[in-house]
């Protein structure tokens, strides 16, 4: 029966979940689920899965945007259905993977995609950096100190080189997130790209009573910096702007507090996270830049630290060290060295427990 | 044709050679007004650095607490067809299989009810559609569940979709069916997904083995990660075709050429344990030492496997940094079989939601609730006992509360007794 406008309930569906995860796998991956044996990367992009069985599964991986439209979404769709069977993924970095199983038909695939200008390109395996993951930015979000989108785009045009190649000492997992919320948790990346707001928010005393439940944007301050106050006869807050870290959370629960401010805002850089308990153990990034003002359409001096610090670690890091590991290697007085980053008060932590970050050694390198 | 505004600084986000977003919605523009003006939003926002959306106004469809967002656009004047602009997040198929079939289905359903711009897919995991209007989403959502099988994603204080690796269809080293926990976990709690009950976001994410792929231990409430508890599975005759050279290390991640590999430098000497030794001919691994970093496997991913004893690590209360700090996930089971229907661990898991719901504080993530009651009050509202894997190291502060049930006569003195021994 079809939708009917005035009567919400009839026919409604409910609760029924995502479709079953075997239901769009090809029938390669059905037949051989669990019997993989080995994989190889025969060129930057291009893999092979061999099962058990003998088969083989080939994929080839192409970097795109992660806010696409319905049209390259069918032109994607067209590409599978030649050349795959119509079976296709996506993956966690928003690359999307084209599931060959026709030995065949992989050239001509490679090929194919090769001919369609910017629009697929092939990489992002091993050493390589891989697409980076991010969030709404101004495209979509209420609270964003940077665009998302567009820096994501201007980095990976510079670092492109290193899409489709195998250079580097390990994969670099580049993360941008467009405010402290970070819905991308980009706080364990090897490069995190980080949008701040650097002025504490201000307050629209007219309109915080009718928009806004006091109690609770007192409560969703990290640092405490917000009180109830009157304000003549308007119930208010105030907010201690010594306390303010920028975090955006009382904008979320109360939009009478913008902080959203073109010259104020810009990006941070922080460095040498990971998530993978591959050798080292997982690390969080660390501040390598406290600020890099916003600048739009193509955050050149974002871009360039971004590439003279994968520039260093390509030629200082050892094979399987990942950036993290490189700098800990070296110490981060070398790190500041060798990028020519200013090590500035920023760098040193001020919030709690920052003592755990303090030198307490006499150990360090002159 | 001209498009209704001028858009000149986003236009240099079409040169280069990464795919350009811009590019991709001016091709949609002249079909979609929405699109046409979502140019023009994001023209003004790059001409004056801030953002144009404005955070407010209940949206949703009946009966469900979160998967959609509600945006608002701040200069309606400007740009009127995106004045409404919600966010409708549909649940992904674990790990983002898909046919072209069910693809451009889902194409066919947005074009006429809404922007026809999509995330594939949200940081979540979700299908994100971006951008409708509210009378769109009833019958958005009736078309979805009947003609496509599908349901909304989460939102707001609830379960978020669960998400995992691709894990056994298409990885060797996957030691849990990630697809199927996943996938299990999303249908057994459907009501806490679809409507907030708890104080804050949860999330579930599983990885198939410690490279954890979807990044569990920095991105989940609960992260599960596949490991193994018996011994690496070693195929002599290709170690041996690795040290000769024969085969390409790290399965080409580190170029796919043929070159010359020192198996000692390589795998033998980083191995975080030192737990192995090769003689020219044999390699020796002591497994008991082994702390199952994945190194020597990667890189030589024809020679050595997992073990067959496998089974889950799982460590609770990873977040982003607000509100108290980034934390990551901190084990709290070192080992546990999973394999369906997964009843120990669901124990698990309602035990701690139902010491979460009762402790934790409004936006309040359960990590800060471990954080504040501490783990020891958790893994006693989880029935878990302590373990040295638990931690990196024992406390090195004294400040110990000991429970009174442990001392003789708990915290109660013999004042009579003790005046007898000691004069005051
Ligand atoms: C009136 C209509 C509102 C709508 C439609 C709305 C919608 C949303 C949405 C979609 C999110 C998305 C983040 C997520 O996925 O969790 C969100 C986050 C949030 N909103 Fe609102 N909001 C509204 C009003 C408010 C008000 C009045 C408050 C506070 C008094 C508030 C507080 C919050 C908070 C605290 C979050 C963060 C929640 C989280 O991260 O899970 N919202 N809101
Ligand atoms: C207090 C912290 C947070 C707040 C207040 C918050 C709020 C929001 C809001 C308002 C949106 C809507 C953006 C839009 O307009 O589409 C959003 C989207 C989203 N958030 Fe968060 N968020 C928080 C933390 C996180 C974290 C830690 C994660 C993931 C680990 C996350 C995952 C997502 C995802 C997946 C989306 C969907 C859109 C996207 O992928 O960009 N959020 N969040
Ligand atoms: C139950 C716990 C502890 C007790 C009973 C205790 C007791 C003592 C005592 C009696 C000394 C005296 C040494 C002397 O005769 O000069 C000492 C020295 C010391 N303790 Fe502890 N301690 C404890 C925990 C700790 C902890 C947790 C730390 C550090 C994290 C610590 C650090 C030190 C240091 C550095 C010294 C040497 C001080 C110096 O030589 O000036 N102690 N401790
Ligand atoms: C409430 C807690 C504590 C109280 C009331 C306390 C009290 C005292 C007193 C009265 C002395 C002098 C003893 C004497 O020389 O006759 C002393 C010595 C000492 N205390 Fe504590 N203490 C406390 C906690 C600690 C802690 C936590 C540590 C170590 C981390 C510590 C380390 C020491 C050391 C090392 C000495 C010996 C100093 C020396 O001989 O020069 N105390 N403490
Ligand atoms: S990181 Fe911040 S600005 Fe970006 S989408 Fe998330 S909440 Fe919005
Ligand atoms: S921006 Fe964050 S730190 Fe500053 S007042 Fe608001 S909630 Fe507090
Ligand atoms: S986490 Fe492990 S099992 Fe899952 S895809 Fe990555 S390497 Fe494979
Ligand atoms: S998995 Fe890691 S710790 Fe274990 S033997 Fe291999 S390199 Fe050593």
């Amino acid at each position: 029966m079809a939708f009917d406008p005035n009567n919400l309930m009839q026919d409604r569906i409910t609760d029924i979940g995502p479709p079953k995860y075997d239901k769009f796998f090809p029938p390669i991956v059905k037949d051989n689920f669990g019997k993989w044996k080995y994989h190889e990367i025969l060129e930057p992009g291009v893999l092979v899965h061999v099962s058990e069985t003998g088969a083989e599964l080939y994929t080839v991986r192409i970097g795109a945007a992660r806010l696409i439209s319905i049209d390259l979404i069918r032109e994607v769709c067209d590409l599978a259905d030649k050349y795959c069977g119509g079976y296709l993924r996506w993956t966690t970095r928003n690359n999307i993977e084209f599931l060959v199983s026709d030995k065949s038909k992989l050239q001509p695939l490679i090929d194919d995609l090769r001919s369609r200008g910017n629009w697929f390109p092939i990489g992002g395996t091993g050493n390589s950096i891989t697409n980076i993951v991010h969030t709404q930015g101004w495209a979509h979000c209420h609270t964003p100190a940077i665009d998302a989108s567009g820096v994501v785009k201007a980095v990976m045009d510079e670092l492109f080189e290193y899409f489709g190649s195998h250079k580097l000492p390990a994969q670099v997992r580049i993360a941008l997130a467009c405010c402290l919320n970070m819905c991308g948790a980009v706080h364990c990346s090897d490069i995190a790209i980080l949008g701040v707001h650097r002025k504490p928010p201000f307050i629209e005393h007219d309109r915080v009573q009718n928009v806004c439940e006091i109690p609770l944007v007192v409560a969703a301050c990290p640092t405490a910096a917000i009180k109830p106050k009157k304000v003549g006869e308007l119930k208010s807050i105030e907010i201690n702007n010594n306390r303010c870290m920028f975090c955006g959370n009382c904008y979320t629960m109360c939009p009478a507090l913008p902080l959203a401010d073109g010259e104020g805002d810009g990006i941070a850089l922080w460095v040498g996270g990971k998530v993978s308990n591959v050798l080292s153990t997982p690390m969080f990034s660390k501040l390598a830049v406290p600020y890099i003002p916003n600048e739009p359409p193509r955050w050149p001096a974002t871009v360039n630290t971004i590439k003279k610090i994968v520039e260093e670690y390509a030629a200082g890091g050892r094979r399987y060290e990942r950036v993290g590991d490189w700098i800990n290697r070296i110490g981060w007085e070398r790190f500041f060295e060798k990028t020519g980053l200013q090590f500035q008060h920023e760098h040193i932590d001020d919030y709690r427990l920052a003592m755990m970050t303090w030198r307490t050694t006499t150990q360090f390198k002159f | 044709m001209a498009l209704k505004h001028a858009t000149p600084l986003i236009d240099e986000l079409e040169k280069g050679p990464w795919p350009s977003f811009v590019s991709d919605v001016k091709r949609m523009a002249p079909k979609n007004p929405m699109c046409e003006d979502w140019l023009g939003v994001m023209e003004l926002s790059y001409k004056e650095k801030e953002g144009h959306w404005k955070h407010g106004g209940i949206v949703g469809v009946l009966g469900y607490g979160g998967g959609i967002i509600g945006r608002y656009c701040d200069r309606p004047d400007l740009f009127p067809a995106i004045a409404h602009f919600h966010t409708v997040r549909i649940n992904q198929p674990a790990s983002k299989y898909y046919t072209t079939e069910v693809l451009r289905k889902l194409c066919d359903l947005w074009e006429p009810r809404g922007s026809g711009l999509t995330n594939m897919h949200g940081s979540t995991g979700d299908i994100v559609l971006l951008g409708t209007t509210t009378d769109n989403l009833e019958p958005l959502f009736y078309e979805l569940t009947h003609e496509l099988g599908m349901d909304l994603g989460g939102s707001g204080s609830n379960m978020r979709t669960p998400e995992g690796c691709l894990g056994m269809s298409r990885c060797e080293w996957a030691c849990i069916n990630t697809q199927d926990i996943i996938y299990d976990l999303t249908m057994e709690y459907q009501d806490a997904l679809h409507r907030p009950m708890f104080p804050y976001k949860f999330k579930f994410k599983s990885s198939g083995c410690p490279c954890d792929c979807v990044a569990a231990i920095a991105r989940s409430d609960c992260s599960i990660i596949g490991t193994w508890r018996d011994k690496i599975r070693i195929d002599q005759e290709s170690v041996r075709a690795y040290a000769a050279g024969e085969l390409t290390p790290h399965a080409g991640a580190g170029g796919t050429e043929k070159r010359k590999f020192d198996i000692n430098a390589e795998v033998i000497n980083l191995c975080p344990t030192k737990c192995m030794e090769w003689d020219g001919k044999n390699l020796k691994i002591w497994d008991e030492d082994c702390t199952r970093c994945m190194h020597c496997i990667r890189v030589m991913p024809r020679a050595l496997r997992p073990g067959v004893d496998t089974g889950a690590t799982i460590l609770v209360g990873a977040k982003a940094p607000i509100l108290e700090g980034a934390q990551m996930s901190s084990v709290v089971i070192p080992f546990i079989k999973m394999e369906p229907p997964y009843e120990e661990f669901k124990e698990f898991v309602e035990k701690m939601w139902d010491w979460w719901m009762e402790n934790g504080k409004n936006r309040e993530r359960l990590g800060e609730t471990i954080q504040r009651l501490t783990l020891r009050e958790f893994l006693k509202a989880t029935d878990l006992t302590p373990d040295p894997r638990m931690v990196n190291t024992p406390r090195f502060n004294p400040y110990i509360f000991y429970d009174p049930a442990e001392v003789p006569g708990g915290w109660e003195h013999d004042a009579a007794a003790f005046r007898q021994r000691h004069q005051a």
